[in-house]
């Protein structure tokens, strides 16, 4: 039998698979399916210091493969989810990432202090939303910057930091050189793809924050690419996501470089995902002769 | 509550009218008996998201959608054959809080009309007021009768029944009725609030484009005020559809 489990910075996580930020809520709906320990871990609504309301609807548009969305971060604070969520969420049996925005470095390093003391396994530092006006993306897409926020919260920090990267950069490997050496203990990536669609019957852009972000397969292969690029140019692991629907997809993205991987978007086509994509990555195990997941990481042959 | 998306097979896919199709579904495990107002989340191949439909009818075995063409979603839909397996999550949302000994009037618009016909089910003598563009549009008039509902059909262009709005008939019916619920266009809702505000309790289902449909994702987002609580952006899916009207801000 494989072992589906892996280790991340000493943590343990059941399997590879974690639901991804913004997509899964505080795991309250979709513990109504099946017990969360299903999957590796979740990793929580991007939460801010102070409750948000988020953006006026319609925050999604459907496209070719995926979806935009502009849900501009509604959430009930972080006091709140340490108080209110966390504590439900720790006797699931399954591994709890928080996942934090702000506006200034100081929101973020003061959300980063009240999380140390909680007991989320993770902080993703979330500097790659780009559907809030301040706040969010605009330090993620420098290296000057991404290292200037992950330095500071790293000070801030008692537990192991995931910083999560934007896509909408030129070249992602500098960015993550700059997270890896500043102090991130974890990269995840991909958060999503700016894009924009319009209704051609009344001109008007279908999510009223015009533009939103894509997610869904049609992310995929720049998910896929820009994780080996990183996995080439960092030393620390890489938590993988963009697009990821089925169990080929998994190994697909385990195969360029991510240790583990987050998954969102499938879930809302088919919340039952998480164990068909685990059972299928056991059998291709099985049937491989691999034994560990991390035997499958970063094992791409390239040309 | 609790979820499961099932396989369900597809009994019935009839044309009723210009553009709208009725499904029946079946599945012998439906996972809880649905109430009026409540929706189900349809997957449609190849796409990324399922179709939110409105519950129109239901039994302990199967359900009846009533959808209109508008997309590709709804078009793949139409053109599916008996036989064919369908998976779908239901019952979701909140529904209809419908009394014993009231007397409702249920009012649909368009295609809004079909969640008003599980709802007459549960009613006792209501009236049906229901609107369409045109005749070419009139749906499930037969069923509503059949349900012991007294009907009014209107029409915009006259070309059936009443030449005129559901809220022309609405104001004149006002004295005869407890409690309104209705189901339609942003406009007609508003205006339905506005007839019924200080005189009866109107309850309205209300539309938001949607991702996950159980209320994890929060991009189906409605501004809300709950009698005695703070305003909020609250979930379609979830705490929805079905709201009082007082509760809505009805900006478009
Ligand atoms: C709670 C609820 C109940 C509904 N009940 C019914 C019903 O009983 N009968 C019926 O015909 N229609 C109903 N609708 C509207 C129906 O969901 C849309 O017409 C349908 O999703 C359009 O899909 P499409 O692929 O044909 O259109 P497209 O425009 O191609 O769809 C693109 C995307 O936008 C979404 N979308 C487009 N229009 C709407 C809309 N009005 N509301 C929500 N999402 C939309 C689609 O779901 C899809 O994700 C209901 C909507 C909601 C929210
Ligand atoms: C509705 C929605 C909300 C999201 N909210 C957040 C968020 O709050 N914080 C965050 O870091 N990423 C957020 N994301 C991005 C996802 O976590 C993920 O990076 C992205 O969707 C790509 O993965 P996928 O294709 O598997 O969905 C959101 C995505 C979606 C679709
Ligand atoms: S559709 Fe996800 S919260 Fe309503």
């Amino acid at each position: 039998m494989s072992d589906l489990s892996v280790k991340i910075c000493g943590v343990e996580f059941g399997n590879p698979l974690i639901a991804a930020s913004g997509t899964f809520g505080f795991g309250r709906e979709f513990a109504e399916f099946y017990p969360l320990s299903v999957l590796g871990g979740i990793s929580c609504k991007g939460i801010t210091l102070k409750p948000r309301e988020g953006n006026p609807p319609p925050r999604i548009a459907e496209t070719e493969g995926g979806i935009l969305n502009a849900v501009g971060l509604q959430n009930p604070g972080v006091d709140h989810f340490i108080e209110k969520d966390l504590p439900w969420l720790k006797e699931q049996n399954t591994r709890i990432i928080a996942n934090i925005a702000g506006n200034t470095q100081e929101d973020y390093c003061a959300m980063a202090e009240k999380l140390s003391d909680s007991d989320v396994d993770f902080v993703e530092l979330n500097i790659s939303c780009p559907n809030v006006k301040s706040g969010g993306v605009q330090f993620g897409t420098s290296c000057e910057s991404v290292g200037a926020i992950t330095d500071a919260v790293k000070r801030h920090c008692k537990k192991p930091l995931m910083v999560k990267l934007s896509p909408n950069v030129t070249d992602i490997a500098e960015i993550a050189k700059s997270a890896e050496y500043n102090g991130a203990d974890v990269i995840s990536m991909i958060n999503t793809l700016t894009g924009m669609r319009i209704d051609i019957n009344s001109k008007r852009p279908i999510i009223r924050n015009n533009t939103g972000g894509l997610s869904g397969a049609a992310v995929f292969p720049v998910a896929v690419r820009m994780i080996w690029q990183v996995y080439n140019a960092v030393k620390i692991p890489i938590v993988g996501m963009g697009g990821v629907s089925k169990w080929q997809d998994a190994v697909e993205m385990l195969m360029a470089g991510a240790s583990a991987l987050q998954i969102g978007t499938v879930l809302f086509n088919d919340p039952y995902a998480p164990v068909k994509i685990n059972e299928g990555i056991s059998k291709f195990m099985d049937e491989n002769g691999i034994k560990n997941i991390s035997d499958i990481t970063g094992t791409v042959i390239p040309w | 509550m609790k979820y499961d998306s099932q396989l369900f097979k597809l009994k019935k896919n009839d044309r009723i009218a210009d553009g709208i199709y009725s499904w029946v579904v079946e599945n012998d495990n439906l996972p809880g008996l649905a109430r009026c107002g409540q929706f189900a989340n349809v997957k449609v191949e190849g796409k990324t998201l399922r179709r939110p439909i409105s519950i129109c009818d239901a039994d302990d075995n199967s359900l009846r959608l009533v959808f209109q063409v508008k997309g590709e979603g709804t078009e793949i839909m139409s053109k599916m054959k008996p036989g064919e397996e369908v998976e779908i999550l239901a019952p979701l949302g909140h529904g209809f809080d419908i009394q014993k000994d009231k007397k409702y009037c249920l009012i649909g618009g368009g295609i809004g009309v079909p969640p008003m016909l599980f709802t007459a089910k549960q009613c006792d003598n209501p009236l049906v007021i229901t609107g369409f563009r045109t005749k070419d549009l009139v749906i499930l008039q037969d069923d509503f009768k059949a349900a012991g509902a007294e009907t009014v059909l209107t029409t915009d262009d006259g070309s059936d029944g009443i030449h005129g709005f559901v809220t022309d008939v609405l104001k004149e019916k006002l004295g005869e009725i407890d409690e309104v619920c209705a189901c339609g266009p942003i406009p007609m809702l508003r205006a339905i609030a506005d007839i019924c505000r200080g005189k009866v309790r109107c309850q309205v289902s209300l539309e938001e484009r949607m991702g996950c449909g159980i209320g994890a994702c929060l991009v189906c987002a409605c501004k809300t005020k709950p009698k005695d609580g703070e305003e909020f952006m609250s979930q379609v899916c979830r705490h929805g559809p079905v709201y009082d009207a007082e509760e809505v801000f009805f900006d478009e």
